[in-house]
């Protein structure tokens, strides 16, 4: 399947229903006076190629919401679809399968196995996933600039390769929906402007939606839409 | 644990004993003992036997045995059968004292019924007292399994063993002479001169006590004896034979073998003992012994129905076990097993098969 | 499974960044192995061999009929039994001599065998030839090689007698020479006697009772599961398995320090690997698959070392075993399968455990829960506080089962929870001594010095739990052994008084002798001994046990000098009359029998009343021994051994006396030795026997400087972040390459004080609990303040060893590496 067709038929699919649907979600955290709210009665839906950046104070449980999505978490209440699967009914399996083939998860810091080359790095997921493109994962070193970096290691090159290296392990597999977390928290202005680039560039290339968390406008107006949480809930 | 020391060493006991030498190397290395003169006497045609001294061990002969099969009839007519077989090997041709005598034993009892064939082996060495064997009165013995006679025909005795499974303990009389096989008792093996002394006891009526799995039962029937002596009574191309004791049904006694060779057709020969005693050996193109059907039996293909014919006799008969399954699992495996028989005659007898 | 493949590929290629690690981890795991792997080796060849002296052709495999008391019997009973229908093969042994080594002779007769022992005779050799004549005499080749002889070759006996012509067969014991039985009741000179019916079958049921055809002159005794030897050697094996073990324990001690250490810094690996989309059971079977590989490899690696050290050991085992229990041992190690499953077992036990709370943490944790800072040790306090719990836990547990547990495996038990809460209990006073010595210092580096070290404490715990160990079981070993080089020696030179021994080779042989030697007048006594055996029962334990029993005749020898422990002020006066015994310390324990205790002694002619009136030490043999009168034993024994004599001789004569016996008698002397090479070769056996205890613990103390050094290389890459600042702030590398050594050797120093009490504990522990259960005998406790200091030394020598390579590599450090600290401080 080609890129564009794999694209079309994301758009054709997103026009029917969103690709992540987010109904009254709500969750807290134990303090030390009983629980503490973070998210109360959450809703969000992201079309399929559509990047929307979630913005908010710290706090605000932007990370909390982004790692509900990525079944790293679970909610109190409320529902979260992907694709019209439950991703709150699934087990552990269930949610590990979510984030190897359906999802792309960029953290702040760059979370890279750092006894692995870039390369393999850059290959890791979609080999977990099964779908490891040779010609996809040059194409993706190309465009991120990390062709001639392939054989060393997370430690010999420089933050923002690092950071590139992060996009494109996720972006590798082909997810469906691209999950970042302050992608370019950890970097100087220009470099993660040229991060953020490439990242919004290989999504829409890949057909991936993008859910971004930034505490950054200026970043944020980069992406089709925007989203802010404000004491537990989402302020269009 | 492995099995094939002791094979090893009862090869020899019973590989000289001539005892179904079924593998080619056994049977070329009896040939090779049976060839070198260590002293054995050989039969030779024109000796009397006289009896009772020749009812007792020839330890002069590298082997001999003595030999009873029963055909039983218990109350309820279900049939049975019994083997009792002493067998005697030399090392040297002579009696010794205390373990130095180079005189060994073994000895096999069986019961055999349409179900089940139990059998029992045991060992002994002479000279200390274990085994031996007495001229007159006549007792051949081992541990305690006896067989003994009064007269000297052999009536009047009784045969006993015990094994774990099965007992018997069987009275034996006859009013019929011995009959003697072959040439007055010099019996020809092969083409190339292998013989032995042979004679039998074809007319024994039994009765006695014969208990399975602790179960006992009054038995009565008919008993064949054989008793036999050689240094070597196999040629070297020789592996193995079919014999029969035939009881008929008339009164009269056959007995026919057939040894099997490699290289040549196979050597038959055998005796018909008329009612009155009166004994006619039996020339090789009179009998034919045919295999009528094969059977998987521990292990090996044995013709388990023969068609039996005595052309002289008119005799033409189809013979087949009370047990398919009447194999000695001993040292070294035969067939020894009960048969009855239809056709021009009928009766029962005992088939053994060797060799296989 | 491609997750799992990739999973696994990831952890794993976490080893290629760190080989430092990997090999501490591998050498842990693999020395572990190879210390119980070898051990088990060495028993495993031993109870084989016993299996094999138990089992020549089914003696002692099955059960068998004997004379109820004890020795020979008429063959009439073998007839007897066969008559009655019981399957029984008959048996005579006895000791015969070739050259100057004893022999087991065994009679069978082959057509009766039991199945089990016909399968053992010899393959390929035939039945007549065995029977003969001249029939063979069947041996091990390792017996063949000993003899220096071929197979066909006939030795003599003594006078005019011939074994039949050599054959080979492998699966005999060494030292049994099977022969048929016409022929050993010949050499044995014991012509229509047997010593035991096999039995080949179980009787029928409706056969006659053993008393209905023996009456009560048979007795049955059941096939052995545990041969005699088995019996006898039991304590010698436990301890050498109680060294095994402690080698295994010290091992795990590394392997658990480097998982530990990997799984902290594989946390990110896992967190990200999670984040992808790795579930937790992929993980785990990862995780759980590399385990495996691991141990595997490594417990492989072990097993080749554990053949080396066994190999290595195995002719000290053989010669202790045979010299204190008369046990040969096949010379060549055999491998079964059963002791490579065990070894790679133990492997994988052994990294399961080394890895298990790791493993199972690692696990548990959410996955966002360790994208947090996650604290792999507790609070130090925290720790202390466990460690002092576990600590006092093992110690009631030693506490325990010395108040409550019986048997040696309850002394062993003892031992090894005093030395595991000892080492528990380690980080405790250092602890202490370091916030005591921050308190005090005043220097600024001094204090960071001390602040420093308390912080290394948790890493360095282990590797300094393992040394305590090492240095302790060396202390307290060092000074068993050295306690009981000091009693034998003594004991040797009270027992042998002597100034000759020997022994005929022949009844007829040995009158002889006796005459001629009464006639010379440089001979001042002729000590005849006359030896038996049987088997004892006493009431208060109900089990029984195998004696031999001395005669001696009443001479100023033995009642002036043999060496009693306590006795009745007439002992000798009793024994000579006949109803007094004197018995071995160990007999005594073994059957609890005590100073006038009285005895019914099963013999050949009935029960034979004794009273015991004299305890002895007997430091020779593990047996139990028994010494009577002379003649009250040759009365009651006639078919008694009757070959041995010392002689009484002014020590400038011996010489003289011994070249004139030999030249008189030539072969007729089987054996003949002075008192000084007697004593010379007692005292080669002692030492060969501990050879081994020295060498087990040697290598426990190398396996200690390798924990150690493990420890130390895995900590080093830490270390630099924790230096870094103290460089920035001007304190030069070489400065802290010495502030470094300084600290490790502080360790090692302190350890090594622990272990001193440790040690002794432990020696006392070995003397007064472990020894006398394990040998039966009580030795003196000695203190040997000299080794202390060797072990202080050592430890140093071994810190200081351990400690090189890194601190050199931490001199080395180039600063860029240094700086790097601050650079990826975020």
């Amino acid at each position: 399947m080609s890129v564009a067709s794999a694209a079309c038929d994301a758009t054709e699919i997103g026009a029917r229903s969103p690709l992540l649907r987010v109904t009254n979600l709500s969750k807290s955290y134990p303090g030390p006076q009983g629980p503490l709210p973070v998210l109360h009665g959450v809703d969000l839906a992201l079309a399929a190629g559509e990047s929307l950046a979630l913005m908010g104070e710290s706090g605000s449980g932007k990370s909390t919401l982004l790692h509900l999505v990525a079944g790293l978490d679970h909610a109190d209440s409320g529902a979260i679809h992907i694709d019209d699967v439950e991703v709150t009914n699934l087990d552990d399996d269930g949610r590990a399968a979510l984030r190897r083939k359906t999802l792309g998860v960029v953290f702040q810091q760059f979370n890279l196995v750092p006894s692995l080359t870039v390369g393999d790095n850059l290959a890791l997921q979609a080999r977990l996933a099964g779908r490891f493109d040779e010609s996809w994962r040059d194409q993706l070193a190309a465009r991120l600039g990390l062709s001639a970096l392939l054989d060393r290691y997370p430690e010999q090159v420089s933050g923002g390769q690092q950071q590139r290296v992060a996009v494109g392990r996720a972006l590798a597999p082909r997810p469906r929906l691209l999950l970042a977390d302050e992608p370019t928290g950890n970097l100087d202005e220009a470099t993660g402007d040229a991060v953020l680039d490439l990242l919004l560039e290989l999504a829409a290339t890949a057909g991936a939606a993008v859910l971004m968390v930034t505490h950054s406008a200026r970043l944020a107006g980069r992406l089709d839409r925007r989203a802010t949480l404000a004491a537990g809930r989402l302020a269009p | 644990m492995n099995a094939e020391p002791s094979r090893a060493l009862l090869a020899p006991l019973l590989l000289a004993l001539a005892l179904c030498a079924s593998a080619p190397a056994r049977a070329a290395g009896f040939a090779g003992l049976g060839d070198d003169a260590l002293g054995f006497a050989e039969p030779t045609p024109g000796h009397a036997l006289v009896f009772p001294r020749d009812h007792g061990a020839h330890p002069e002969f590298r082997i001999e045995w003595w030999y009873l099969t029963a055909n039983l009839t218990d109350e309820s007519g279900n049939a049975y059968g019994a083997q009792w077989t002493l067998f005697r090997h030399a090392r040297a041709p002579r009696d010794g004292d205390g373990w130095d005598d180079p005189q060994a034993f073994v000895a096999h009892a069986a019961v055999t019924t349409q179900t089940l064939h139990l059998f029992a082996e045991t060992r002994a060495r002479g000279g200390v007292g274990q085994a031996g064997v007495e001229a007159a009165p006549f007792r051949a013995f081992i541990d305690n399994w006896s067989f003994s006679a009064t007269e000297p025909n052999l009536s009047g005795g009784e045969i006993t063993a015990a094994a774990p499974r099965f007992r018997y303990s069987l009275r034996l009389s006859a009013e019929k002479p011995l009959a003697l096989h072959g040439e007055a008792g010099y019996s020809r093996k092969s083409e190339s001169g292998q013989a032995s002394y042979y004679y039998s006891q074809p007319f024994f009526s039994v009765a006695g006590a014969l208990a399975v799995d602790g179960v006992e039962r009054k038995v009565t029937g008919r008993a064949w004896m054989d008793h036999e002596w050689s240094s070597r009574p196999l040629a070297a191309d020789q592996k193995g034979w079919d014999w029969f004791s035939l009881h008929l049904d008339n009164g009269a006694e056959l007995m026919l073998f057939r040894l099997r060779s490699d290289t040549s057709l196979p050597f038959l020969s055998g005796s018909y003992i008329a009612a009155d005693g009166a004994t006619r050996a039996l020339a090789r193109d009179d009998i034919v012994l045919e295999p009528l059907e094969q059977s998987l039996v521990s292990g090996r293909l044995l013709p388990i129905r023969w068609r039996v014919q005595v052309k002289s006799l008119r005799l033409d008969i189809d013979a087949k076990p009370l047990n398919s399954q009447s194999f000695m699992s001993t040292g070294v495996g035969y067939f020894e097993g009960p048969v009855s028989f239809v056709g021009s005659q009928s009766g029962k007898g005992y088939l053994e098969m060797t060799g296989y | 499974m491609r997750q799992f493949l990739y999973a696994l590929a990831t952890l794993a290629s976490h080893w290629r960044r760190r080989p430092g690690q990997f090999a501490a981890l591998f050498t842990g795991l693999a020395v572990a192995t190879a210390l119980w792997s070898g051990v088990a080796a060495l028993n495993d060849q031993a109870r084989r061999s016993y299996d094999h002296a138990a089992g020549a052709l089914g003696v002692g495999a099955a059960p068998s009929l004997v004379a109820a008391s004890g020795g020979f019997f008429a063959q009439d009973a073998f007839l007897a039994f066969r008559r009655a229908g019981w399957k029984v093969s008959p048996v005579i042994e006895g000791p015969i001599r070739l050259g100057d080594k004893a022999y087991r002779l065994l009679g069978v007769e082959p057509l009766t065998l039991p199945k089990i022992a016909r399968d053992k005779m010899p393959e390929g050799e035939t039945l007549d030839d065995f029977l003969g004549p001249p029939g063979r005499a069947l041996v091990a080749p390792q017996t063949l090689r000993a003899l220096g002889l071929a197979e066909g070759a006939t030795p003599a006996l003594g006078d005019a007698e011939h074994l039949p012509p050599l054959a080979i067969e492998k699966d005999l014991a060494p030292g049994t020479i099977v022969v048929d039985i016409g022929v050993a009741q010949r050499l044995l000179h014991r012509p229509g006697r047997l010593s035991r019916l096999l039995l080949a079958e179980q009787p029928a049921r409706d056969a006659p009772s053993l008393e209905t055809i023996g009456g009560d002159a048979l007795r049955r005794v059941e096939a052995d599961d545990a041969p005699e030897l088995a019996k006898l050697t039991e304590s010698f094996h436990l301890n050498l398995t109680a060294f095994g073990l402690l080698a295994y324990v010290v091992g795990l001690f590394i392997a658990h320090a480097s998982f530990g250490l990997a799984f902290e810094q594989r946390l990110p690996i896992i967190r990200t690997l999670r984040a992808i989309g790795v579930s937790l059971r992929a993980l785990a079977f990862a995780l759980v698959a590399e385990l495996m590989l691991l141990a595997t490899l490594a417990g492989a690696a072990g097993m080749v070392g554990g053949y080396l050290i066994a190999a290595a050991l195995l002719p000290d085992i053989a010669a202790s075993l045979e010299g204190l229990y008369g046990a040969e041992l096949d010379g060549a190690l055999g491998l079964t399968p059963g002791w490579w499953a065990s070894g790679v077992g133990m492997a994988l036990i052994g990294a399961t455990i080394a890895a298990a709370s790791g493993l199972v943490k690692t696990l548990r944790l959410p996955v966002l829960a360790i994208a947090q800072p996650f604290a792999w040790r507790e609070a130090q306090r925290l720790w202390l506080l466990r460690q002092g719990a576990l600590a006092a836990l093992a110690l009631a547990g030693a506490a325990a089962a010395l108040l409550f547990g019986e048997g040696l495996e309850a002394g062993f038990v003892s031992m090894a929870g005093l030395l595991l809460g000892a080492a528990l209990a380690l980080p405790l006073p250092l602890a202490a001594a370091l916030r005591l010595g921050e308190k005090r210092a005043r220097g600024p580096l001094a204090k960071w010095f001390f602040a420093d070290a308390l912080q290394q404490l948790p890493g360095l715990s282990l590797a300094l739990m393992a040394l305590l160990l090492a240095l302790s079981t060396n202390i307290g070993v060092g000074s068993m052994v050295e306690g009981f080089r000091r009693t034998f020696a003594q004991w040797l030179d009270q027992r042998l008084v002597a100034e000759i021994y020997f022994e005929a080779s022949s009844e007829a042989q040995a009158r002889a002798i006796e005459t001629w030697l009464a006639a010379r007048e440089d001979v001042a006594a002729v000590l005849p001994l006359c030896k038996a055996r049987t088997t004892l029962r006493s009431s208060p334990v109900a089990s029984s046990w195998p004696v031999e029993i001395v005669g001696a005749p009443p001479h100023e020898t033995f009642s002036a000098h043999f060496p009693l422990l306590e006795a009745r002020a007439d002992a000798w006066g009793r024994v000579a009359r006949g109803d007094g015994a004197l018995i071995s310390e160990q007999l005594a324990r073994r059957l609890r029998l005590a100073l006038g205790s009285t005895l019914d002694i099963p013999t050949p002619t009935g029960n034979w009343g004794v009273e015991i009136v004299g305890v002895y030490p007997d430091y020779g043999a593990a047996k139990g021994q028994m010494r009577v009168d002379h003649a009250a034993l040759a009365a009651r024994w006639p078919d008694a051994r009757r070959l041995d004599y010392m002689l009484r001789a002014r020590p400038e004569d011996a010489p003289a006396v011994m070249h004139a016996l030999q030249t008189q008698f030539g072969a007729g002397v089987a054996r003949i030795i002075d008192q000084a090479s007697l004593k010379q070769r007692s005292t080669t056996i002692f030492e060969r026997t501990f050879a081994v205890t020295a060498a087990l613990d040697a290598l426990t103390l190398v396996v200690s400087a390798i924990a150690l050094f493990a420890s130390l290389t895995t900590l080093a890459a830490a270390r630099v972040a924790q230096l870094a600042p103290l460089w920035a702030v001007g304190v030069s590398r070489r400065s802290l390459s010495w502030l470094e050594f300084a600290r490790v050797t502080l360790f090692a120093a302190a350890t090594a004080l622990v272990s001193v009490p440790l040690g002794l504990a432990l020696a006392y522990d070995l003397v007064a609990i472990v020894n006398v259960r394990a040998f039966g005998w009580r030795l003196p406790f000695h203190v040997f303040p000299s080794q202390w200091l060797e072990v202080f030394a050592l430890a140093l020598l071994t810190a200081a060893l351990a400690s090189l390579m890194p601190i050199r590599r931490l001199a080395r450090v180039a600063p860029a590496s240094l700086l790097a600290v601050f650079a990826n401080e975020r």
